[in-house]
């Protein structure tokens, strides 16, 4: 279970203080699939940050398992906005889905087997020799949770990952984590500015506030587990939902504004 | 066809200036500019193999030793001072002061404690070309992007593995950029540090030649020098192309990008 007690992040610099979190609480039970939606410039990716340790917060914590966190945590997996500067361009798209594997000193024969597998599972098995800046945004973007996926995480957290690729692109990439977090029964914390993607991804969804940021509402997504982009956007259910969530997120602009 | 033109433009006019060379100077009377005619002449009896062996060899063992030791060190301490920004900010200053100090001037000072062996003539190279490297893999660490950095802690790509998988190749083209500087000062240094004090060397032959009034011959040194440090320049390129060609690659797609 992730657990987010009373994050604050306040950001100084030059005698100056940014306060970008104020005070989040939330949980993701363990198999669930959340999404975090709010305005922009909402603080999600200091958030996201946070979660995954690379940041340490002001005050409040995260837990994982019970643990608090004090760095990246060993079972989680991060999925960067900005594939092109994520993958590393020096090496192929096969060495840089190892290289984590590697540094878990996974045997030779397992490493092959899981980049093998996770290279499958994003439909790039015929692209592992080729180089990052070889491939489309969209096939970049597949390599990264490529990288997530052979890492065999516990949490899966991805800051809005498909924030930079085009629709239909995204559609398909969409269907690809819904289809691997049923698969592989990963925890998954997906941040999103995107309403309808949240909507449609997630099992639930925690929309939060403008900076700073507090948690504005959840809502439990009660839609059924096969998602199909025609129909389930289509389902009168979805448009009640979504106007729900866009509801509260025009009212977090307000207050932000007011 | 392509690369046949591409070598036909580069030769082009090294070949015309030659060749005005030999004509203008066929006819010359003078002492000190020979014509070159004469200055081929003695290019072939003056650099046989013997010669090669004793003067060529032992230059270019120097300066190979030479700028192999600043490499190392520059890229050793640039590494170290790129990453530590404390540590940036005690060597600065007196890191500027020594590379205003213009190498040969130290010869004689070298020389005083090195001697005027191959000890001094190395200490002179690396004095000299350690200062591109070292800066210039001082801003490749320092360029490294933040997204690769993140990425590179939140999969456990911690330690030794840090360096060498993300760091060093991430700066590795601004280190080539500061080599193939180095290279072209080690080239001048290997020569003015054997014109000082030596018994061997293309510098100390070019010398010899000159005080016992064998103009042709010490023209034919210079060419000499000339020709070798096309070479060795043309040589690093080849190797440089090899070793980046996932920059090159890079650089193309985003040039298309635009």
């Amino acid at each position: 279970m992730l657990e987010v007690k009373g994050l604050r992040k306040v950001y100084s610099s030059g005698g100056r203080e940014v306060e970008a979190l104020r005070d989040l609480t939330f949980t993701v039970d363990n198999g669930d699939l959340v999404c975090l939606v709010g305005p922009s410039g909402c603080g999600k990716t200091t958030l996201l940050r946070c979660v995954s340790g690379l940041l340490m917060p002001t005050s409040g914590e995260v837990r994982v398992g019970g643990r608090p966190i004090t760095g990246p945590p060993p079972g989680m997996a991060v999925v960067f906005q900005e594939y092109g500067r994520s993958l590393f361009p020096w090496m192929n798209v096969r060495d840089n889905v190892e290289l984590p594997l590697k540094q878990k000193k996974v045997d030779r024969s397992r490493r092959r087997q899981l980049v093998d597998t996770a290279l499958d599972a994003v439909g790039l098995s015929g692209a592992a020799s080729a180089y990052p800046w070889q491939l489309s945004g969209g096939m970049q973007q597949r390599v990264a949770i490529a990288r997530a996926v052979a890492y065999e995480p516990e949490t899966l957290l991805m800051d809005e990952p498909f924030a930079a690729v085009d629709a239909q692109t995204r559609a398909d990439l969409e269907d690809l984590v819904r289809s691997l977090w049923q698969r592989l029964e990963v925890t998954v914390l997906f941040v999103t500015h995107d309403i309808d993607e949240a909507v449609y991804l997630g099992r639930r969804v925690v929309m939060l506030s403008s900076s700073p940021t507090v948690v504005q509402d959840e809502l439990v997504v009660d839609l059924p587990a096969e998602r199909d982009q025609l129909r389930t956007r289509a389902d009168p259910r979805f448009v009640e939902l979504r106007t729900r969530v866009y509801e509260q997120i025009q009212l977090a602009k307000r207050a932000a504004a007011g | 066809m392509d690369v046949l033109k591409k070598i036909g433009s580069a030769v082009a006019l090294p070949v015309l200036l030659f060749a005005g060379w030999f004509l203008l100077s066929d006819g010359s009377a003078s002492f000190y500019a020979p014509p070159l005619r004469q200055i081929l002449t003695a290019f072939a009896d003056t650099w046989q193999p013997e010669r090669l062996r004793a003067d060529v060899a032992p230059s270019l063992l120097r300066l190979l030793a030479g700028f192999l030791v600043a490499a190392l060190i520059g890229v050793g301490l640039g590494v170290a001072v790129g990453l530590n920004r404390r540590l940036r900010a005690v060597l600065e200053p007196v890191l500027e002061f020594f590379r205003a100090i213009p190498p040969p001037v130290l010869v004689p000072v070298i020389m005083l404690f090195a001697g005027i062996g191959d000890g001094m003539k190395v200490i002179v190279i690396v004095f000299g070309c350690v200062w591109p490297i070292l800066l210039n893999t001082v801003e490749g660490v320092r360029a490294v992007d933040s997204v690769v950095l993140d990425t590179a802690r939140a999969y456990g790509v911690t330690g030794p593995a840090r360096l060498t998988r993300v760091i060093l190749p991430s700066a590795s083209p601004q280190i080539a950029a500061g080599l193939r500087q180095a290279l072209s000062i080690a080239i001048i240094l290997m020569v003015i540090s054997e014109m000082f004090a030596s018994s061997n060397g293309l510098g100390f032959a070019v010398v010899q030649f000159q005080r016992s009034f064998a103009i042709p011959e010490m023209w034919s040194g210079i060419i000499l020098l000339g020709l070798l440090g096309f070479a060795l320049s043309l040589v690093f390129r080849l190797a440089e192309r090899w070793a980046l060609r996932w920059y090159e690659g890079l650089r193309a797609t985003r040039r298309r990008a635009g």
